[in-house]
């Protein structure tokens, strides 16, 4: 157990690296409650939300999820979102856990001038995740929901083991999977549920360190390594979920358009090593001896077989690059993210 | 979790083995659980002098990289080159197959190997764990 944004989570429930490989190969089921889920609510929650968000809010279908930002005025990322439409005026808004607090203020301050409410409904939900290939087949006879009609980045109301859910088709691993929200009293019937049902299709229990490792083979962000105040989308290389073409300001507009004319101050890449030891946070990269970037994140890739981590790099980063392992220049190779792509049969 | 009886142990979460003047070391089932999969392990060289209480290696782990300490004051002997290709070994077997190193130590003033007095016994071992919760 270790604690993390003030819950208590589980690192790991035996082996990381067999919870890893559970989730490419066949399914891992999570306890993600920590996450934050805001509800912006009211005739007017779409366009507050354009406004408040860097993503085109009001669009999206009902039934549908966006990934987004939240962004500071001069363009630092406060934090990424997944925003659910779950009615014409509902929107459900999951940030970080450490970032909940700061997501609401903001998201409160913004939609004043809204005809919108903003409530923080995180105490009102669990989350239980269902990741990996075999994860569909697992939800699919505990749910009244149509699971091969729903799409991925969907989302819909319904039962998960009897008890009322958001059920949605997203997650944070690279795999096909599902989200359930489910109220917290429920939460450890529904839990059970999936895992006796699951046992049959490989299914186990996974934690926070493979979770880490599954979105960093990935290519995915994560709050506080790769993003942050410091940076805006554009450098995360997810430029694309600001979108200039709504209509209307949003908050950050001016100082995200002169980025994106200007181009990023650095650049996140892929890296991977040959060695054993793993880059990890902060390292510094060296090009021919010259320091250009840190490391954000890095960790063991079980599907690879070798380190892999992520890192902003100044300049072109051109020659022979290196990361300060305690002390010792380690060669590395600069390689296209994601490490890992899941082959699609649909 | 496992604690062999005829082993000593020492706070840092190490064990060690005595066979006449030759010492073996390695971490405990305790210290594995606590790491997580072991990914990659730098030992002393072979002919390097240790000392009881000092850094000679690393241990890294998928989420963290823990110094390895000598328990005991010597010269060492042989390392486990196998753990270079599978460090895993250390979670899977930390007493047998995932030992780490072996050290050559004095003799004291009866010809029994000379070890440091502060080492715990299995049962003291055990003690410590179960407090650090």
């Amino acid at each position: 157990m270790t604690s993390f944004a003030g819950w208590q989570m589980p690192l790991r429930y035996a082996s990381e690296t067999a919870e890893h490989q559970a989730v490419r190969h066949a399914a891992g089921i999570f306890d993600l409650s920590h996450m934050g889920e805001i509800l912006v609510t009211g005739p007017g929650a779409g366009a507050a939300l354009d406004y408040a968000l860097t993503g085109h809010l009001s669009i999206v279908p009902v039934g549908r999820a966006r990934y987004t930002m939240i962004c500071a005025p001069d363009g630092g990322v406060l934090d990424d979102l997944v925003v659910y439409r779950r009615g014409e005026q509902e929107f459900l808004v999951i940030a970080n856990a450490s970032n909940t607090g700061v997501v609401l203020s903001s998201l409160r301050e913004r939609v004043a001038g809204y005809d919108a409410t903003v409530a923080d409904a995180t105490s009102d939900y669990a989350l239980i995740a269902v990741q990996g290939p075999t994860a569909a087949g697992i939800v699919a006879p505990l749910t009244d929901l149509d699971l091969a009609a729903m799409k991925y980045y969907a989302g819909a109301f319904g039962e998960v083991a009897g008890r009322a859910a958001w059920v949605a088709r997203t997650g944070y691993t690279g795999e096909d999977g599902f989200e359930i929200y489910c109220r917290p009293e429920d939460a450890e019937h529904v839990w059970t549920a999936l895992t006796a049902d699951g046992a049959g299709a490989g299914l186990i229990p996974a934690g926070l360190a493979a979770r880490d490792t599954l979105r960093l083979e990935a290519g995915m962000p994560l709050y506080g390594n790769e993003l942050g105040l410091d940076v805006t989308p554009f450098e995360a290389g997810l430029g694309r979920v600001v979108k200039f073409d709504k209509p209307g300001d949003f908050v950050g507009r001016e100082a995200l358009a002169a980025r994106a004319e200007a181009g990023p101050e650095r650049r996140l890449v892929g890296l991977t090593i040959d060695s054993r030891r793993i880059a990890r946070h902060g390292y510094p990269v060296s090009a021919e001896g010259r320091t250009c970037g840190v490391v954000t994140s890095g960790a063991p890739s079980p599907t690879l077989g070798s380190p892999i981590a992520m890192a902003y790099l100044e300049g072109p980063g051109t020659g022979e690059l290196t990361v300060g392992i305690r002390g010792a220049a380690v060669p590395v190779h600069l390689t296209d993210l994601p490490f890992y792509r899941r082959s699609k049969e649909k | 979790m496992s604690v062999p009886a005829d082993l000593h142990y020492t706070p840092e979460h190490e064990w060690v083995s005595a066979e006449g003047t030759t010492v073996s070391v390695g971490i405990t089932d305790y210290a594995a659980q606590q790491l997580g999969d072991v990914v990659y392990i730098s030992l002393p060289a072979p002919g390097a002098a240790v000392t009881a209480g000092e850094p000679c290696g690393e241990v890294e782990s998928v989420k963290s990289v823990s110094d390895l300490y000598s328990p005991v004051d010597g010269e060492v002997l042989e390392v486990n080159s196998e753990l270079e290709d599978d460090p895993s070994l250390v979670n899977a077997e930390p007493y047998t197959s995932g030992w780490m190193f072996r050290v050559r130590v004095a003799q004291d003033g009866n010809g029994d190997p000379a070890l440091p007095t502060d080492l715990l016994s299995a049962a003291e071992y055990e003690e410590l764990t179960k407090s650090a919760g």
